[in-house]
């Protein structure tokens, strides 16, 4: 194959090479800036060190963190609760959208509800939900099921409704009924929409439970941003954004190497 | 003896808002065992729907379906059915797509699986059979799709213009395929069809529908002198221009029931 190449064909190949190196180079660089420009103000005092914090003091307050072990412990409970509220909304999400579809006068019923849920501003019901179910990780962990799952429902139900009407025919015709058509068509045909869905819900679940840990918790990033910023540690609140950043992309790259394994 | 299929004064609507729509009406006619019969008539005469009807898919408002004398009730009837597309499954190999059937009806036992196995091999798709829809031709695809339909042993074939997604070339050779294996195992088989040499070509005889409310305008069978000859062969005939042209005249002739 190599030896085959035209002059052509290498000469693009090697122009889309150097391009890409470009891209992450220029990623790198543009990092770089962006903690050196930080940095170096914070050293000549263009800005307040203590309310902008610097990338030296978000690394130390880290390095402290890390050695009373107390860091694991909130990243952990962060990402315990953001996995778990995530299954909740993949299973939910999936259980309710087959219901509806089982069912077009229910769905028809249930529509403006879920419109309406769907839209609604979840951080609005956050103090309810203490009050309810008491300053736990139960609050979190509802808080933020429902800021993804009717999204969740509704995506997947528009997904089965839009199912070529011939394909479900044809199960008709081999002697299926409903449940064939659901477990045959339905269900494997929706797993790239299931995943490509699951993408968005892993970034709102983590978005419901720093809601949730900003009003009940007494452990989890969300806490310690509050927490700092309530006490003025702005490090911490600068080192709990900067893992969260960290941890949102290594939730939906585990998500996109799933999708990849499974396509 | 009793006709393989019948079709007792069938009529259909469909129920919108907007109204009414009368499919299909008085539709009569007999499909001996063995015989291949071909519906031609306007788009939008009600076509499909007969196929569901006699299928079991919907149910008529007037009228019966016989299947050796017997109402057909529901789809397990012994009924084949193939759609326009194949509508095999890209999450299957070719195997299990042609197994669909026999899983839905939980009739996949070691039995089946070698029926299954017999077919693909007998139609040339051995080699294919743990490959995915997309590896495959559209010719080959509609035979996996096929086999598929008869790997539930069918007594009657419903055929909906299975071959209309196919760009002509392929069309031509596929339906030549199809109609061969189809009369090789000595199946009943009801053609859907807008085109009237393909129809001119393969069936024993054609069935004229009229436009909307689908009514039986004529029918007309196919005398061709070599009863063995292919639909490709037939093209070739003298006697197909002839019976092109008559189910032309039948078509466009204004209204009337003949």
């Amino acid at each position: 194959m190599k030896t085959q190449m035209t002059l052509a064909q290498q000469e693009f190949v090697v122009k889309q090479k150097k391009r890409k190196r470009l891209v992450c180079i220029c990623r790198f660089l543009l990092l770089a800036v962006i903690l050196a420009a930080w940095e170096g103000s914070a050293k000549l005092g263009l800005i307040n060190d203590f309310i902008f914090s610097s990338p030296s003091r978000i690394i130390l307050c880290f390095y402290g963190m890390v050695l009373d072990g107390s860091i694991f412990l909130h990243t952990g409970i962060t990402i315990l609760e953001t996995l778990l509220s995530f299954l909740l909304v993949v299973l939910l999400g999936i259980a309710g959208a087959v219901l509806l579809w089982s069912s077009q006068t229910l769905s028809e019923i249930l529509d403006p509800y879920l419109v309406m849920l769907n839209s609604l501003p979840k951080s609005a019901l956050a103090p309810i939900l203490i009050v309810w179910l008491g300053n736990n990780m139960r609050t979190i962990i509802v808080a933020a099921v429902s800021v993804a799952v009717f999204g969740s429902t509704l995506t997947l139900h528009n997904g089965f409704t839009s199912v070529d009407p011939d394909q479900i025919k044809l199960i008709y015709s081999l002697g299926g009924g409903r449940f064939d058509v659901l477990k045959k068509v339905l269900l494997p045909g929706s797993v790239p929409l299931i995943i490509s869905n699951m993408k968005v819900n892993i970034g709102l679940c983590l978005v419901g439970v720093i809601i949730g840990e900003f009003l009940s918790a007494q452990a989890g990033l969300g806490y310690l941003i509050i927490y700092g910023s309530q006490v003025f540690k702005l490090d911490l609140v600068m080192m709990a954004i900067v893992i969260l950043c960290i941890l949102s992309a290594v939730l939906y790259q585990g998500i996109a190497i799933l999708e990849k394994q499974k396509l | 003896m009793i006709p393989k299929l019948q079709v007792k004064d069938l009529s259909y609507s469909y129920h919108t808002m907007d109204g009414e729509t009368e499919a299909l009406s008085d539709i009569s006619f007999e499909v001996s065992a063995g015989e291949f019969l071909a519906v031609v008539g306007p788009s939008g005469c009600g076509k499909s729907t007969l196929l569901s009807l006699i299928c079991g898919l919907i149910k008529p408002d007037s009228g019966e379906v016989l299947l050796d004398g017997n109402p057909v009730l529901g789809a397990k009837a012994g009924i084949g059915y193939m759609l326009q597309k194949d509508h095999l499954f890209e999450w299957r190999t070719i195997f299990s797509n042609a197994a669909l059937g026999l899983e839905i009806q939980k009739k996949l036992t070691d039995e089946g699986k070698k029926r299954v196995s017999g077919l693909l091999s007998a139609y040339g798709l051995e080699s294919f059979a743990d490959s995915r829809p997309s590896e495959l031709s559209g010719g080959m695809r509609q035979r996996a799709a096929l086999i598929r339909t008869l790997a539930l042993q069918p007594d009657l074939l419903l055929l909906d213009e299975p071959f209309s997604a196919l760009d002509y070339q392929t069309r031509l050779s596929v339906c030549d395929d199809i109609s061969t294996i189809i009369r090789g195992r000595k199946k009943t088989a009801v053609l859907i069809t807008h085109d009237l040499s393909e129809a001119v070509s393969v069936a024993d005889r054609v069935l004229i529908l009229t436009r909307r409310p689908g009514r039986v305008k004529g029918v007309l069978a196919m005398d061709f002198e070599d009863k063995s000859l292919s639909p490709l062969e037939r093209r070739n005939c003298p006697e197909f221009s002839k019976y092109f042209n008559e189910v032309w005249r039948i078509l466009e002739q204004p209204g009337g029931v003949l």
